[in-house]
Order: C-alpha cells, then sequence, then structure tokens
C-alpha cells in the first residue's frame, strides 16, 4: 500500500512579481491523507488549480498513477482519476442534485440524456460511503453539509482515485468536520489517496498522516503527523514565533446594544442579545444561521419585522445606514469586496463613503477634495496600508490592505460600538494580529464589540462572552473561559435551542 | 361581428400564429442565449439581417429553405461576433448587444441600397404558401387556426419542442443551464464555459434570424427598411415573461400574438372612435406590463450578465 | 486564453488603441465603399470634404453635432451610473413635445422669460420619460434597458398621435407636423445666416455643467460609487434607489434638452423626423467619449462629422449614405473592445 499515486515535480508559476509557486515537489501515496498546510496566500490554492489544469505551471511536471498529466487541461485530471473539492462549492443552486452530480459525465453531443441510470448509480454510491442524498432535491434547498456531500459524490461518481479537498470545513460545524473525517477514513480505507488543505492546525493534526507546510510560495517543510506539534506547524507556517493576542480583564460597561426578540425578514427568529461597553462578545454558528441578517439588521440595511432593537439606549429599529454611521457605530462587513469597498474607486474615494455627507467634506453638496485626502492619508498611515498613493485604485491592493482600510476609516470615528464580520477572513496572519489588536485597543478604550466569525478559534481567543446563533435564534452568552469548543459545535447543531423557545435552555 | 364574437373566429387564432410564429423564433433564441448566461441585445439586428438575407438569397433565385438557412447563417455570423466580444472579452453585455443591433442594421441597409440603390418599391419574391395539413386541417375551427399554416410557422412550434428537449433531455443542455447558472461548476467539470457560452450564443442567433426570415419568407414578400420594428425587444420581454422556459416561452408569444391580432381586428371595428396609435402602442406597452407583472416572480439565471474569467471567483 | 489586469496602462497604450480603433473602423468602412465600385481614398476625401472642407460644411457638422452632445451627456450619466438608458429618443421626443406645446404661442411672452421656460419644461418632459422605467427597476426590478427601448416606440407612436391631432398644425396642408414656434421661442442663430444656433453653446455649458457634477459634487460621487458598486454604496449610507432616480432625472432631462435645441433652434416645428436616430447615435457618442462629459463634445462633433460627411459624399459619389450609420455602429464594437485591451492584457495560458 505504499505506491505512488501522484508525483509533484518542482511546480513553479508566477503571476506578475508574484511567485506564486517556487519550485514544489511533493508526492501521495495510495490510500493516505496528506495535509497540504499554510496561511492564505502562501500558494496552496494556486498549486492545487495547476494540479487541477485550472492553470498552466511556467515550469515543473506532475504525474499521476506514472503517467505525465498534460497541463492546463482539467478534463485530463478528471480522467486521470483527480476529484476536487473546492472551497466555494461548484454547484448550480437551481438545479438538482442529479442534475449537478451527472454535468460532464456523458459525451456532450448525447441525444438524450440517461437520467435514471445515473439515478440508480448515484444511489448506490451514496450507500456504499454513507453519503445520504436525495437525487432531485434542488441544491438551493440543501444544508451547507449536504452540498458538501454532493460536491464529493460528484467527485466519487467521477471515479476519482484522488481527492483533493480545499478547506472543506471552513463552513462545517465540529460535528460536521468529525462526520466528514469519517468519511475520509473510509474512503482511504477503500484505496482513495486525498489531499487536505486548510490553514486549521487541529484539523490537520487529526486527520493527516503526513504534513506538507507552504509559505510565501515555497514548501518549508514535510512532518509525519506523529512527530510534529501545533506550535511547531505554527511556526513553520508563519516563519517566526506567534504571540497569542492578550487580552486584561476589565468591568462591563453600559448596556450599548439591546436586541430583544427580533424577528427579520431575512432570517432572525425572535432574536435576543445585549452586548456592553467594554466587552467583546463573540457570536458563533454555522454560515447561513442568521449571522448575515444580524449585521444587516445592526448596519440599518434590514429592520424588525417585531421585537425591538435599541443602541446607546435609543430606539434604532429604523436606523439607516447612513443613520447608523452617524452614530459613530463602526461596521466591518463580511464581504470587504461586495460590501466594504468599491473596488474601481480610489482609495480618498473610498474612505469618505461613509462620511462624505458630513459638512468637514461636504459644503453644499459640493465635495471638498482636499479634505477628503487628507483623511485618506491619515488612514494610510495611522493603519499603516501600503499603498502608492489616495489615488490608487482599491482594486489594486492585497487583502489584508483593503481590510486595514475598511478599520481605518470606521475605526478613526473612534465608534462606540464595533460590528465586526468576520473580520479576519481570508487574511494573512500578519494581518490577522493586527486586526485583532486593533478591536482589543477599542474595547479597552471602552467600545462594545460583536464579533461574528465562523473561527472558533478567533472567537475564542477574543471573545469575553460567547453566544451561538443557530436558525436565526441566539444563545445566552456565556464567558469565554468557561466553553469548551466541543459544547460551542454542539450548541452550533442546533443543541439546547428548543422549538419555539427563544433561548438555550 | 362584435368584440366578443371575434374571440372565437377562426381566423383571429390563425392569425396570432402567424403573427406568433417570428417571436417564437427570436424567443427561443434569446432565451437559449440567456440560460446560457448571456444577454443578447443584438437580437432586433440579427433579426434584420436574417429578414434581408433571406429574402435576397431567394430574390437571387434560391430556394426558400435556402433562404431560411442562409437567414440562421447570417444571423449566427452576427452572433459569434457579440459572443466573442462578450464572452472571452468580457465586454458590456448591454452596450455590444445595442452596438451589434446598430452595426448589424446598418450594414443590412447599407448592402440593401447597394443592390439596389434606385428603386423604390421593394422588389417581392414568391414566399412560403400555407400548406394545410392533411386531415388535422380539416377539424372545423382548429384546422383553420393552425393547420393551415406556412411551414416556416410549423418549424417554429418545432423548434420549441427541440429547444425544450435540448436544454432538460440532453448533456450539452444541462452544460448550457449550468453556465447560466455557476459557471464555476462547468469548468471544475473540465468543460470550457467561454466554449458553451458562445455556442449558444451562435445558435440562438441562428434561430433569430430565421424570425427575421420569416417576415420576408412568410408573412410578408419583400423587405422593408425599419420592418423588425420592435420584434426583437418584445422577444427579450418575452422571455422574462416565460421565466426562462421553452414551453411557457411559447405560450407567452402565443398569447400576446392572440392579444396583437385581437387589437388589429378590434382597430378595424373602434377605428373610428379610437386612434390607430394607441393600437399599435398595445404590444410595446403590453410587453411592459408583462415585465412588470413577472418581476417578482422572476428567477434570472443566477450568471446571467456575469462575465466569467477563468480562475476567478 | 485569459486576461490579466494590466496595473498601470501606459500612456502609449491608453492613446495608441483607441486610435487603432478608429482607423480599423476606416479601413473597414473603406472595404465597404469598395463594394460599390468607388474608390475608399477619394470617397473618404469626399467625407472629411462634406464635413469640414468649407466653413459651411463645419457649421453644419456643428449643428448636427448639437442633439448629439445632448443625448450623448444623458447616456454617459446615466451609464456612469449603470442606468442603461436605451430610450434618449424617447425622451427627445418629449422634449419636443413640451416645447412645441409652450412655445407655439401659448405663453406670449418675451423670448428672456420664455426660452427659460421652455428649457425647463422640455428638461422636465424629458426627465419624466426615464422616470418611470428608473422607477420600475428601483421600486420592481425590471430591467430598464428593455423598458426604455419599448417606450421609445410608444413614444414615437404617441407623438405620431399628437401630430395627427391636437398638435396638427391647421395649416400644414394636412402634413403630420405642428405648428412653428413663435418667434420669442426660437433660439438665437450664432452667426447671421447660418444654422448653428444657440443651442449649441447651451450644449456646451450643459457638458461643462456634467462635468462639474461628475467631478465634484456629492451627487456625482454617488452615481459613481453606484455605477460600480451599489451594494457596497449602500451599506455606506447612500440612498441607491434615490441616486438611480436622480441619474435618470438628469439623464432624461438632457435629452430632453435636444428636443428642444432641435424645434426651438434649427427646425422650427415638430414632425416624425426631427430626429434621424440622435438617441441611439449618442450611445455611441458617449461610449466613444469613456463616458467623460468633456470627451462627449468631442465624440459628437466627430460623429456628427461622419454623418454631414457622409451624406454629402453620397450625393457625389454613388455609395449609400448608411456608409455612415455602418461606422458609427463599428466605431461603437471597436473602441470598447480596444478600451478594454487598455485595461487588460491577453494571456495564452
Amino acid at each position: 500500500m505504499t505506491d505512488t499515486v501522484l508525483s509533484l515535480d518542482r511546480i513553479s508559476k508566477r503571476f506578475g512579481a508574484l511567485l506564486a509557486n517556487d519550485a514544489i515537489s511533493f508526492d501521495l501515496k495510495q490510500g493516505e491523507i496528506v495535509a497540504l498546510l499554510g496561511e492564505n496566500g502562501a500558494g496552496k490554492t494556486t498549486l492545487m488549480n495547476i494540479l487541477f489544469g485550472h492553470y498552466v505551471a511556467d515550469d515543473g511536471s506532475i504525474s499521476v498513477f506514472g503517467e505525465s498529466l498534460p497541463p492546463g487541461q482539467p478534463r485530463a485530471a478528471i480522467q486521470a482519476g483527480i476529484g476536487m473539492v473546492h472551497q466555494h462549492f461548484t454547484l448550480a443552486d437551481n438545479l438538482t442534485v442529479l442534475d449537478n452530480i451527472m454535468l460532464g459525465t456523458e459525451k456532450p453531443w448525447r441525444l438524450s440524456s440517461r437520467k435514471s441510470e445515473a439515478r440508480q448509480r448515484l444511489t448506490k454510491l451514496a450507500q456504499d460511503f454513507g453519503l445520504a442524498i436525495e437525487p432531485d432535491k434542488t441544491v438551493a434547498d440543501l444544508s451547507v453539509g449536504e452540498r458538501q456531500r454532493v460536491e464529493i459524490l460528484k467527485v466519487l461518481y467521477r471515479e476519482a482515485r484522488i481527492l483533493i479537498l480545499d478547506e472543506p470545513t471552513a463552513v462545517l460545524t465540529p460535528q460536521e468536520s468529525q462526520s466528514l473525517f469519517a468519511t475520509l477514513k473510509k474512503l482511504t480505507a477503500q484505496g482513495l489517496s486525498i489531499i487536505f488543505i486548510s490553514h486549521k492546525l487541529n484539523e490537520v493534526l487529526n486527520v493527516s498522516e503526513r504534513i506538507f507546510v507552504l509559505r510565501a510560495g515555497k514548501l518549508v517543510a514535510e512532518r509525519p503527523t506523529k512527530g510534529t506539534t501545533r506550535k511547531e506547524l505554527a511556526e513553520l507556517m508563519v516563519g517566526r514565533p506567534i504571540a497569542e493576542p492578550k487580552i486584561e480583564p476589565q468591568p462591563k460597561g453600559d448596556v450599548h446594544v439591546a436586541i430583544r426578540a427580533v424577528t427579520t425578514a431575512d432570517g432572525l427568529d425572535h432574536a435576543d442579545l445585549v452586548l456592553h461597553g467594554g466587552e467583546i462578545l463573540g457570536l458563533a454558528g454555522v454560515s447561513g444561521n442568521g449571522q448575515t441578517a444580524l449585521a444587516n439588521l445592526l448596519s440599518g440595511l434590514s429592520h424588525p419585522k417585531s421585537g425591538s432593537l435599541h443602541i446607546f439606549g435609543e430606539d434604532a429599529a429604523r436606523w439607516t445606514p447612513d443613520l447608523v454611521t452617524r452614530k459613530r457605530i463602526a461596521r466591518i462587513p463580511e464581504d470587504r469586496h461586495a460590501e466594504g469597498l468599491v473596488a474601481d474607486m480610489s482609495v480618498t474615494e473610498n474612505v469618505i463613503a461613509e462620511i462624505y455627507r458630513e459638512p468637514r467634506f461636504n459644503k453644499r453638496g459640493f465635495l471638498d477634495w482636499r479634505a477628503a485626502e487628507g483623511f485618506a492619508e491619515e488612514i494610510i498611515k495611522g493603519f499603516d496600508v501600503k499603498c502608492p498613493s489616495p489615488a490608487t485604485r482599491v482594486r489594486l491592493l492585497s487583502g489584508g490592505n483593503m481590510q486595514k482600510l475598511i478599520l481605518g476609516r470606521t475605526l478613526s470615528l473612534a465608534p462606540h460600538f464595533i460590528l465586526a464580520c468576520q473580520p479576519a477572513r481570508g487574511l494573512d496572519i500578519g494581518a490577522v494580529s493586527y486586526v485583532h489588536e486593533r478591536l482589543i485597543q477599542a474595547r479597552k478604550s471602552g467600545a462594545s464589540v460583536l464579533l461574528i466569525s465562523d473561527d472558533l478559534d478567533e472567537i475564542l481567543a477574543l471573545a469575553d462572552r460567547v453566544a451561538v446563533i443557530y436558525r436565526g435564534r441566539i444563545s445566552e452568552p456565556l464567558p469565554s473561559q468557561q466553553v469548551t469548543i466541543q459544547e460551542l459545535g454542539l450548541m452550533m447543531a442546533g443543541h439546547g435551542f428548543s422549538e419555539g423557545d427563544a433561548h438555550a435552555a | 361581428m362584435g368584440a366578443l364574437e371575434l374571440l372565437f373566429s377562426a381566423s383571429l387564432w390563425a392569425a396570432a400564429i402567424r403573427i406568433a410564429s417570428p417571436l417564437i423564433f427570436a424567443t427561443l433564441g434569446e432565451l437559449i442565449s440567456e440560460r446560457a448566461g448571456v444577454l443578447n441585445l443584438g437580437i432586433e439586428g440579427i433579426m434584420t439581417v436574417g429578414a434581408f438575407a433571406g429574402w435576397f438569397t431567394v430574390y437571387q433565385g434560391g430556394d426558400l429553405w435556402l433562404g431560411v438557412l442562409v437567414a440562421a447563417l447570417a444571423g449566427s455570423a452576427f452572433g459569434l461576433l457579440h459572443a466573442i466580444l462578450v464572452v472571452p472579452l468580457g465586454l458590456s453585455q448591454h452596450v455590444t448587444g445595442i452596438g451589434i443591433t446598430l452595426f448589424a442594421a446598418s450594414l443590412t441597409y447599407y448592402t440593401y441600397r447597394l443592390a439596389f440603390p434606385e428603386v423604390t418599391s421593394p422588389p417581392k419574391i414568391e414566399p412560403f404558401q400555407p400548406w394545410a395539413v392533411p386531415i388535422l386541417s380539416d377539424i372545423p375551427f382548429f384546422g383553420e387556426a393552425l393547420f393551415r399554416q406556412t411551414p416556416l410557422t410549423y418549424l417554429a412550434f418545432i423548434a420549441a419542442g427541440l429547444v425544450g428537449w435540448f436544454l432538460y433531455r440532453t448533456p450539452a443542455g444541462l452544460a448550457v443551464r449550468t453556465a447560466g447558472e455557476n459557471p464555476a461548476a462547468v469548468e471544475a467539470q473540465g468543460i470550457d464555459v467561454t466554449k458553451v457560452r458562445i455556442l449558444a450564443v451562435v445558435a440562438g442567433s441562428a434561430l433569430m434570424g430565421i424570425g427575421g426570415a420569416f417576415l420576408t419568407l412568410s408573412a410578408f414578400n419583400s423587405f422593408y427598411f425599419e420592418m423588425v420594428n420592435g420584434r426583437g425587444w418584445i422577444a427579450i420581454a418575452l422571455v422574462v415573461f416565460g421565466s426562462w422556459r421553452p414551453g411557457k416561452a411559447l405560450l407567452g408569444a402565443l398569447l400576446f400574438a392572440a392579444f396583437d391580432a385581437y387589437q388589429l381586428r378590434l382597430q378595424q371595428l373602434a377605428g373610428a372612435f379610437v386612434p390607430y396609435q394607441i393600437f399599435l402602442m398595445l404590444p410595446y406597452a403590453l410587453s411592459i406590463l408583462a415585465l412588470i407583472i413577472m418581476s417578482r416572480r422572476a428567477s434570472y439565471p443566477r450568471a446571467l450578465m456575469i462575465p466569467y474569467r477563468k480562475g476567478e471567483r | 486564453m485569459r486576461l490579466e489586469p494590466r496595473e498601470k496602462p501606459s500612456l502609449l497604450i491608453t492613446f495608441a488603441y483607441p486610435a487603432l480603433a478608429i482607423l480599423a473602423v476606416f479601413v473597414f468602412a473603406g472595404f465597404l465603399v469598395s463594394l460599390s465600385g468607388a474608390n475608399p481614398f477619394s470617397v473618404f476625401g469626399l467625407v472629411l470634404k462634406g464635413a469640414a472642407g468649407s466653413q459651411f460644411a463645419l457649421f453644419e457638422t456643428l449643428t448636427r453635432a448639437t442633439p448629439l452632445i445632448f443625448t450623448g451627456l444623458a447616456a454617459a450619466v446615466a451609464f456612469r451610473a449603470k442606468l442603461w438608458n436605451i430610450g434618449a429618443e424617447a425622451q427627445l421626443y418629449m422634449g419636443a413635445v413640451a416645447t412645441v406645446v409652450f412655445g407655439t404661442g401659448m405663453l406670449p411672452l418675451p423670448s428672456p422669460v420664455l426660452i427659460p421656460i421652455l428649457l425647463i419644461v422640455a428638461t422636465l418632459a424629458g426627465a419624466l420619460t426615464l422616470l418611470g422605467p428608473a422607477f420600475l427597476k428601483v421600486r420592481f426590478g425590471v430591467d430598464e434597458v428593455v423598458t426604455t427601448l419599448l417606450l421609445n416606440f410608444i413614444v414615437i407612436l404617441f407623438v405620431s398621435l399628437l401630430l395627427e391631432g391636437p398638435l396638427k398644425d391647421p395649416m400644414g396642408m394636412g402634413w403630420p407636423q405642428t405648428k412653428k414656434v413663435i418667434a420669442e421661442a426660437q433660439l438665437p442663430k450664432l452667426i447671421q445666416g447660418k444654422r448653428l444656433h444657440f443651442g449649441f453653446i447651451l450644449a456646451l455649458i450643459a457638458a461643462v455643467a456634467v462635468w462639474i457634477i461628475n467631478t465634484r459634487t456629492a451627487l456625482g460621487y454617488e452615481m459613481k460609487a453606484v455605477g460600480f458598486n451599489p451594494r457596497a454604496s449602500r451599506f455606506a449610507g447612500m440612498k441607491v434607489d434615490r441616486v438611480m432616480l436622480k441619474t435618470a432625472l438628469l439623464s432624461g432631462g438632457l435629452a430632453g434638452l435636444a428636443g428642444l435645441s432641435e424645434v426651438s433652434g434649427l427646425k422650427g416645428n415638430l414632425t416624425l423626423d426631427l430626429s434621424p436616430g440622435f438617441g441611439y447615435a449618442g450611445i455611441v457618442v458617449a461610449m466613444l467619449a469613456l463616458l467623460h462629459p468633456l470627451g462627449v463634445v468631442a465624440a459628437a462633433i466627430f460623429v456628427a462629422g461622419i454623418f454631414v460627411g457622409a451624406d454629402a459624399m453620397s450625393r457625389a459619389a454613388q455609395v449609400p449614405s448608411y456608409i455612415a450609420q455602418v461606422m458609427v455602429a463599428s466605431a461603437l464594437l471597436a473602441m470598447v473592445t480596444a478600451v478594454m485591451f487598455t485595461r487588460y492584457r491577453l494571456r495564452w495560458k
């Protein structure tokens, strides 16, 4: 069982000035799970896209089951037995599971699809691997866990022998992750080989047999899982020792935000939450359980259908985003590109987006661009945004610098309440700790912070109290020292939320 | 005849089906393109090209069916141009589509004037004649309404069936639908999204070309300037009205045409009291109304009008 | 094959590609011209002569450019906010209708009072014509491309109805046309005895005004932000729907002014052939100008030159004047392609 099924030989890929992959070599043996560990931007995804034929390497070669793989042809990769489960599911929501699975499995110019045969094969496959699924359901109606099952079945349906999973647990509860790991073990027992891509150390240690660490496009280490530690991996990944954020205990302040039995059209269901000044409250939950709805509510983008919302003691049920900004509420949106910034406008134009109505920039409808540029320069300096000039288009900034820009434009207004949605998502560790540092500072100065995150480690590291959101309802917050990841995982799966009762029992 | 009795005359329904035919072709063509994620506003110009190309082929002595084929090819040529600009190059589908319409129509008019510099009354051809389907055409009412049409009309209905089958029953149709919903899913299966979209636009444009040719080869017998007269835009509204489904779109086209045929007859009845322009406005107003009604329920192909760039998410 | 964004397009590329695009249009048009048996070079010579070869020709080109500046600005303003107003033709006609309703004797006022009133009513008429589709867009999500296109047909029929009914000139020998506007409602000629009129100056003023709105005002900033990313704009606190409606008013109003300028400045009355597609040509003008309001002036003069020159040429040589439309349409396609290549480069792997 030690035959090499896949080997990559000195793969290099350059994007403009960036060397995304620098002569990376590794191999995969039959029946094993290897982990590819690295920060965002370390080159994992690029490498896998080369393997899967989405990109063509500038240099190097790949062989699968002893035969060399022609570059740049996804079909060839599929035919060679490589299957990829992407981090962002490649499913068409309005089509059925069966349609999604069948896509590309038949000769395109057949006059008629063999649907019933395909349905049978799929059902059998699902039974064999214990991945229950209804073939005729529309994908839009499936939960995230079920969608991932469809993705895995899609790959198995194509008789893949090598499975690549790109950050597969990003959207799962800890329990769902465990069941995924069990599935993976089942697959390797049947002779499949798996490449597991992640930046989560615990998972990697949990599931893999060998670990490859990528950093800044280079393969910096290979370790057998049994012979390494969390700490070693973390330092290999980042390239230097890392300090955990320090949070001093401090007394709670006044109530800043009070949400009582709020129901909204976009997903909150009798949600309750009270947030005090001087605390960070972490909100955990599987994505899609109402986090976006809560963020929309507090951003002024949506309004309660029932229930009450008070911010700083005022009735905030009808506040608009404009008013929310004027009340000095800082919002860090979940999706920088779609919601936070206008990528095709300049840094200056972006930093005034929330406050251009204020008299210091706006003289009777005319904008004072000199003042705006001054503000932009302040932020660039104060928040260490790396950009050539305030006139640079935001599109050209890195993810970390975009996030710093958002932090800067909103934190420089000395906000009293900060709504931070996935503030560290997709950032490298340096930028993550910068963001965290800023949130901790704000807490120190008496601001309240609502931290909505998919990353339990992040929540437990920063938050004073932790609550869980499940199907639009929010649990009673618990002090973060008193909860474990396992408990949170159970709550994220709905334990403790009874039907009709707003609170966790 | 009174306004109500009109509704029960077979000739009204025969006319409705005649009026529907070019719309059915055009709507199906736009539908295929949009299901693949590409809005084709070149439709109005592509129909103009089709109308001219089909007619000119026959005028030069070609067979009527050859005319239909040439119209389809001419339509797809302009479709290909649109597709190249908006699919691999990712240009704005709105601006490019309008550009294609202006370009195709003006090129057609230029060619027409080149070929016929002096004529004042447009030259005529012998168009498709109605063909009575044996036995079926003898059924009272339905026979006259449905089965004494020209072959191109029958072709329109056959095309609707084929497009429906293609989209829902074949692997290629599945690829087209997925390309319009989530192109990344198509790419992930090793299918070239660019190719799928280009082919869909080209095939759709061929149908639009035939839709145009219906006007010169079946409905009338010569080519006039501005003869497409907004039918392309109406087809775009009908695609929305039909929720991007061939069956519903066919129904929408028939409904629309029935209304149009009805108003034409009503016009003769009430023309003395109501200015004729009001009647002529109705089809366009009706299209807008249809858009408003359907807008709430419309489930657009998710990736419609979003250019896809390989490797980008 | 894929496209890779250029971080900083070089100055050379920024100017060379659009120039190449225009060159390509002339090569293509030359090919079409040669099909007619004429010599392309002498034909283009005639076009140039017809457009700019004499004082008369130049004035004629500027006269023709006047409505194109207005409709070009209308498209440029709307497209910048991603409001796809393809209905400038309809808005132009509605502006013209307003002009003849108020300018043919209903208000017997002196010029300095009457002309501002006409400016206002024509602007309003155009603005309100686009407000409908814009409202349907923000309220119901109805695609404004289709509604504005369809509205063009409805408005033309409506004008035809007016010309044969309430607005018909009783002295017009039965022709579908309105009365002439009264002398006080006419825009003065810029030079005695020439057709070029004060509308051209108004168009220039409008272009400068739009430029100031775009670059200096909060509204201009909002329109830009909403055009690029409505979701982020809403998140930041802009009232996206309201910005869209304001954009519609501005864009429709500008197109309405084109109608006023043609009626009060040039034709004197309203007929069904007031606009030979100025509304559609405005889209081309806006795209050639890359949506820049001052660029619109240059692009409008260029497009007008092609039209005027081609008309003159087709009288002299036996080449159909439709060549002008072909050139203008292909210029649109060539230009958007060229601009894309100034921002992206093609990679074959």
